[in-house]
């Protein structure tokens, strides 16, 4: 069984919100990845979770950077460390917003370079920070301040985005599963190139949800099928132990959407559209894993 | 070792000799060979830089803030549009106190597209915390690149520079190169906020306005101590290398009652400009403004002045007339001259000071006086 180190890197009392999906992310993709790491990271929750300066609740550097920018200074810093022969993990650490919306070419052009590092993008699908607008990465029906009638449009799929670009690895993960998340972090940094993981952080303010609930909806959102969890390493694709549980005994798809304000007064239409998309990802997905596409 | 070279091609010979840890590079015109010249270096063996063909300028300057940060020399070029896109980084690399040299090739902003020289784009960047020196020969375009490592990299100063070179103008013309061995004079980099994995911090993190106004005013200090820094960077060049350059390069002013200032290779053609009018017995001089950023104090009293702009700020007028107004209390004669590239001869110089009439604006090439 994997040993999850006991070390903290992230100290408490930080800014987070109560019951944060994000900040969870942050606690074991730290702890995977050690003392020796420089964590970029643009506008995004993130960007308050650590504290307010002098204060910092991270105890790794932490370089803040615009909010388009943090997979082009990622880029830089990890030619410069590897120029200077330090293996120092670089981890861009970015939200939805800034890796779907505004950081997306920059993200695009520092996998097209293969530049070694690790871009994770913690996704509570919308712009979380700034009080809950929609981004690209907002699922159908959901409401957000910028969507109060329910979005209209569907979720941008970062992951397909990101695998057109060939990726030595590249995973999914939710908050709800520190171990799995652990395991994929240690296992990208073990990597040279572009590496790319992408979690699903429920936010209970933005979702509408109880604080106590975070983890129960982040299972919920992988046992409904709504989230898949899989990693592709070198083009070849695995299903991840709690999404190959949820695929023998999915648990309804209104069970994760009716326990969420914004998705509240969703058309009966949208929830059939989610539960289509929910339902081709993970044929698209399986068919991939068992070699037949 | 002497050469001939265009003005990108001194550049890149004075990147190949201060050796960066990494470049970012992005094309555009007229910039362009510049970046094309320093990946000739790289392939041939003949600069260890890390190279990194970024997907825009934005990335140009965010990858050179995450590897100057890690205490790396860096340097990117740009122009134009493509220094407008970068500009939230251009601000970002000052305020993060990195001591990155951008090479900007001078040239005007769309619509319509329009590639010739102008200094707009420079001047859109005045208030991000860059010092901006302007550049009116080859050989200069060299030298101002090299120093330009020493005094952004000086623990005083702490703050990106800016070499500014004229489109076209200066860019693409062929002049002498001296080149140097840099030797000792640039010694390597020293960032005393590096990033160190064993004394984290925080970089950049959420500031209140009491901590936030203290940074504010630590880049103003720098800029206030920049002057004697780069007089001093200026003076051992000199003595090194054997070329002097100053604040301003003045011809023929110690007896001048009317002195043109103008940046870069406006600059250098007013003193043609000077040598006619002296001819016809006008005691005429030219005082080309070299730093433009931090601003140097001038002494201009008791002298007529004709101020020639490549730039406009509209509703507003000159932005190097109206920066000269308020820092020496003259009143020159405004001229607009050479937007988009419009050809300025020395001969429409001389005539600029024959019509100057103080505290009046110029539309060279519109229609006149307004």
């Amino acid at each position: 069984m994997t040993e999850i180190r006991k070390e903290e890197f992230i100290l408490k009392c930080t800014s987070a919100c109560a019951g944060c999906g994000g900040s969870l992310c942050l606690r074991y993709v730290l702890k995977a990845a050690g003392p020796d790491t420089v964590l970029v990271v643009p506008a995004c929750c993130t960007s308050v979770i650590q504290g307010i300066y002098p204060a910092t609740a991270v105890n790794i550097p932490v370089y803040n950077i615009a909010f388009a920018a943090a997979a082009a200074c990622a880029s830089g810093m990890s030619s410069a460390f590897r120029a200077l022969g330090r293996k120092t993990n670089v981890i861009a650490y970015a939200g939805d917003g800034g890796t779907v919306d505004i950081g997306i070419q920059a993200l695009s052009g520092a996998f097209e370079r293969g530049t070694d590092f690790l871009y994770i993008c913690y996704d509570n699908e919308a712009y979380g920070n700034t009080g809950m607008q929609r981004s690209g990465a907002t699922p159908l029906g959901a409401r957000t301040t910028t969507t109060p009638g329910g979005k209209p449009t569907t979720k941008k799929d970062l992951d397909r985005i990101v695998e057109a670009h060939d990726p030595p690895y590249m995973a999914t993960a939710c908050s709800a599963y520190p171990l799995d998340l652990y395991k994929k972090v240690k296992r990208a940094l073990g990597i040279p190139g572009p590496k790319f993981i992408h979690i699903l952080a429920p936010c209970p303010p933005g979702w509408r949800f109880p604080a106590e609930q975070t983890v129960e909806m982040g299972k919920l959102a992988v046992k409904s099928g709504m989230w898949v969890l899989y990693e592709r390493e070198y083009g070849s694709l695995t299903i991840s132990a709690p999404s190959k549980a949820a695929m023998r005994k999915p648990v309804p798809l209104e069970e994760y959407i009716r326990r969420q304000g914004r998705f509240r007064g969703i058309t009966d239409a949208a929830l059939t559209e989610l539960r289509h998309q929910a339902d081709l990802n993970l044929r698209r997905l399986t068919r991939e894993a068992e070699g037949i596409c | 070792m002497l050469t001939l070279a265009t003005g990108n091609k001194a550049v890149a010979a004075a990147v190949k000799e201060a050796r960066p840890l990494v470049i970012a590079a992005y094309p555009i015109t007229p910039q362009t060979e510049i970046v094309e010249q320093i990946a000739e270096y790289v392939a041939a063996g003949e600069l260890s830089s890390q190279y990194i063909p970024v997907e825009s300028e934005h990335s140009a300057m965010a990858a050179c803030i995450g590897a100057s940060v890690t205490g790396g020399r860096t340097f990117t070029a740009t122009s134009s549009h493509g220094l407008l896109y970068m500009h939230e980084m251009v601000h970002w690399a000052a305020g993060a106190r990195l001591p990155i040299v951008m090479a900007n090739v001078n040239r005007s902003v769309g619509p319509g597209w329009n590639v010739w020289a102008e200094h707009t784009d420079a001047f859109s960047q005045r208030d991000t915390g860059w010092l901006q020196v302007f550049v009116s020969t080859v050989q200069e375009a060299y030298d101002a690149t090299l120093m330009a490592f020493k005094i952004a990299e000086h623990e005083g100063v702490l703050l990106p520079v800016m070499v500014n070179l004229d489109g076209f103008t200066l860019s693409h013309i062929m002049q002498s190169l001296e080149t140097v061995e840099i030797g000792d004079f640039l010694p390597p980099m020293h960032l005393p906020h590096a990033i160190d994995v064993e004394q984290p911090c925080a970089y950049g993190p959420l500031t209140g306005p009491a901590d936030y106004f203290k940074f504010r005013w630590d880049i103003e200090r720098s800029m206030r101590d920049a002057p004697g820094v780069i007089a001093e960077v200026e003076r051992e060049f000199g003595e090194r290398f054997g070329r002097r350059y100053g604040p301003t390069e003045d011809y023929r002013c110690e007896d001048a009652d009317i002195l043109v200032i103008a940046l870069g290779t406006l600059g250098k053609e007013a003193e043609v400009a000077v040598d006619l009018l002296r001819a016809e017995g006008v005691k005429a001089g030219s005082m080309r403004l070299r730093w433009f950023r931090p601003f140097p104090d001038l002494d201009l009293r008791g002298r007529d002045v004709v101020v020639i702009d490549r730039d406009y700020s509209f509703g507003f007028g000159g932005v190097l007339a109206h920066s000269i107004r308020s820092k020496t209390g003259v009143e020159p004669f405004s001229v607009i001259a050479g937007l988009g590239g419009q050809e300025v001869t020395y001969d429409d110089i001389a005539d600029f000071v024959r019509m100057h009439t103080p505290g009046t604006e110029y539309w060279f090439g519109v229609n006149g006086h307004v």
